[in-house]
């Protein structure tokens, strides 16, 4: 079974990397660039047999760092 | 009195705070590996280095944090064993839960390396005690993710409860109040971003930082 991990800052949390894309982008002539935020994509791939918990475990313990990012979990497949 | 420092692969600082906690408490410190499961026996003070422990891969400190011997570090964190985490150190930290917050990437998105005036704002704690109140020391920082941040509730509670150990006295990452360093809640674990350990004698440029390992020694001893 194949996912996706999406892991964002939360809202709130000041994101210089976004910061520096924004102005470059400025910088390049493009306008209307209300924000930019960098995030993290994690492919996966777990045994089918591999429950929501876990994969929920999977996030909190390592994935992701909760004190400053969400993450969100995408199923590329449907799990059977 | 026995010390430990936990090496990590990439960890590059292991070597640096070894010879500051030998020179005040006059023996080697074990070197252990991170595989290790187990402190060695009658160890009083556990120490992790600075560096890039395993490449800053996912976050700086994450994989560290997840380590077998870091079970064994909050096993004996929670018995009231000092813990000292500098920079590296400090990040593995507070991935591994046992201080609050995280340290991102500096807000200039530069790697910062010089000394840096810092303000110590406790000198009660077991790390601070050779430090009075309000002093102003230079310490040297090397590092790009050193950014503090937590949630306002939980940096009002660090601030309340006088557990912000060390300032930043100068613009240097954008930390949270001006976080440089902070004590968890019964005091006896430290994480702080400056190398201590780099300026424990005079041809360092100073010794500011040898005062904090003879503080710890006085506690143990």
């Amino acid at each position: 079974m194949k996912l996706r991990i999406h892991v964002t800052l939360k809202p709130g949390v000041l994101d210089p990397q976004g910061k520096a894309i924004e102005h470059a982008l400025a910088g390049l002539g493009f306008s209307g660039i209300n924000g930019a935020r960098v995030g993290r994509l994690i492919e996966l791939d777990v045994a089918d047999s591999t429950d929501d918990s876990a994969i929920d475990a999977m996030c909190r313990q390592l994935l992701a760092n909760t004190v400053i990012e969400n993450y969100r979990i995408e199923h590329l497949e449907p799990a059977k | 009195m026995k010390t430990a420092v936990i090496v990590f692969p990439g960890s590059n600082c292991d070597r640096d705070i070894a010879v500051a906690l030998e020179a005040v408490t006059g023996r080697k410190p074990a070197m252990v590996w991170h595989r290790d499961s187990e402190l060695p026996d009658g160890t009083g003070l556990v120490a992790l280095p600075g560096g890039f422990s395993y490449g800053d891969y996912l976050r700086s400190g994450a994989m560290a944090a997840r380590s077998p011997i870091m079970r064994a570090v909050s096993d004996a964190a929670a018995k009231g064993m000092p813990v000292l985490g500098v920079c590296n150190g400090f990040q593995v930290l507070t991935e591994a839960g046992l201080l609050p917050g995280a340290l991102m990437r500096n807000a200039g998105l530069n790697f910062v390396c010089r000394d840096v005036a810092l303000t110590v704002e406790n000198a009660q704690s077991a790390f601070t005690s050779r430090y009075a109140a309000g002093e102003r020391i230079m310490i040297p920082v090397a590092h790009h993710d050193g950014n503090y941040f937590a949630d306002s509730d939980t940096l009002d509670r660090l601030e309340g409860e006088g557990r912000v150990a060390f300032r930043y006295a100068e613009d240097v990452n954008g930390s949270a109040r001006s976080i440089a360093g902070v004590l968890n809640d019964a005091g006896n674990v430290l994480g702080m971003m400056p190398h201590p350990e780099r300026r424990i004698e005079p041809a360092h440029g100073g010794d500011e930082g040898r005062r904090l390992f003879e503080g710890l020694l006085e506690l143990v001893a």
